[in-house]
């Protein structure tokens, strides 16, 4: 159902800067239903060089899918966005916002750019943890990826 | 996000407390708005009577064709009163304008652009997976073909893109 990367797992991007965050995000996984490649950047600069295979990243793995915070140093997750969603060759990976804002207008703007769906961090670690399993029922398990 | 979160394997929730958790993360505290747009009527009846039942209220219309989803979504002819849905369902093949035509409508509206759009349809293919994605569909999910599991991908959908997701605001 999924597209093997060279090492047969589902190649993740997650893009977060805080360190709590991506601790907890990396432990559900490990204990989940699949086995996972996840790759971690920690700004937005990173991101994107990473999904162009540019500067420290020419080896990179395309991801299969990409976890995107949206508060992050040097460039912000809607500019991530922005470059992954008109670029041909990028545009089909499914970009997962996850982040602590609520605010309405950065749910719209995220959507405008064409994230594929956006999630508020609950702030509660039993309900985190829920979010990142349903997640991981819904993108990883069910879902068509583009080749 | 406080460091007692780090306790970590003693914390992961079982299915019932999972269950429990699940009721009090729901986003979405208004009634959500569906479109499915499917020209089967077992595949229709099947997905209203599994929203039914779903613990987030929500109210779904029905679209047959591809014609008639634009009309509803754009409030023509006899949908003039018709609500403005929070996420649609969209099936590929469809009689008058298939599903591609559909999606690339809404994403070229600028008042429908944002709107979720999951794709669910029979179809397997390569080509059509891309193609949606391509066409900034939000997802793409294949009906399986048994009952149990088409009713098992249809309670996930709605676990996520009700309970999980934030939905812009209509």
């Amino acid at each position: 159902m999924i597209n093997p990367s060279p090492s047969g797992k589902l190649e993740i991007l997650l893009v977060e800067d805080n360190p709590g965050d991506v601790r907890l995000i990396v432990e559900t996984l490990k204990e989940g239903r699949r086995d996972y490649n996840i790759n971690i950047v920690k700004d937005g600069e990173e991101a994107i060089n990473y999904m162009q295979r540019t500067g420290n990243y020419r080896q990179a793995i395309r991801p299969d899918i990409v976890l995107l915070d949206l508060k992050l140093p040097k460039k912000d997750g809607i500019e991530v966005l922005k470059v992954v969603k008109t670029a041909d060759e990028l545009k089909q990976i499914p970009v997962i916002v996850l982040t602590s804002s609520n605010a309405e207008e950065d749910i719209l703007n995220a959507y405008r750019n064409h994230a594929n769906c956006y999630i508020t961090k609950p702030i509660d670690l039993d309900k985190f943890v829920v979010t990142i399993q349903s997640i991981e029922d819904f993108w990883f398990t069910i879902i068509r990826k583009a080749k | 996000m406080k460091k007692e979160r780090l306790s970590f394997s003693a914390s992961l929730p079982g299915k019932n407390k999972k269950e429990k958790i699940m009721n009090d993360t729901i986003v979405n505290v208004r009634p959500v708005e569906i479109l499915l747009v499917e020209d089967n009527p077992a595949d229709v009846r099947l997905i209203m009577e599994t929203f039914k039942d779903f613990k987030i209220q929500n109210s779904m219309s029905v679209a047959k064709d591809g014609a008639e989803a634009m009309e509803f979504l754009k409030k023509e002819g006899a949908f003039s009163a018709a609500p403005r849905p929070d996420v649609i369902l969209l099936d590929l093949n469809l009689p008058k304008k298939n599903g591609f035509e559909v999606l690339k409508e809404i994403r070229n509206t600028p008042e429908l652009k944002r709107l979720p759009v999951v794709i669910l349809s029979t179809s397997d293919s390569e080509n059509d997976i891309l193609k949606s994605y391509d066409m900034n569909a939000n997802c793409f999910v294949t009906k399986p073909v048994g009952l149990d599991e088409f009713i098992k991908i249809v309670m996930t959908i709605e676990d996520f893109w009700l309970s999980i997701v934030k939905l812009p605001e209509r």
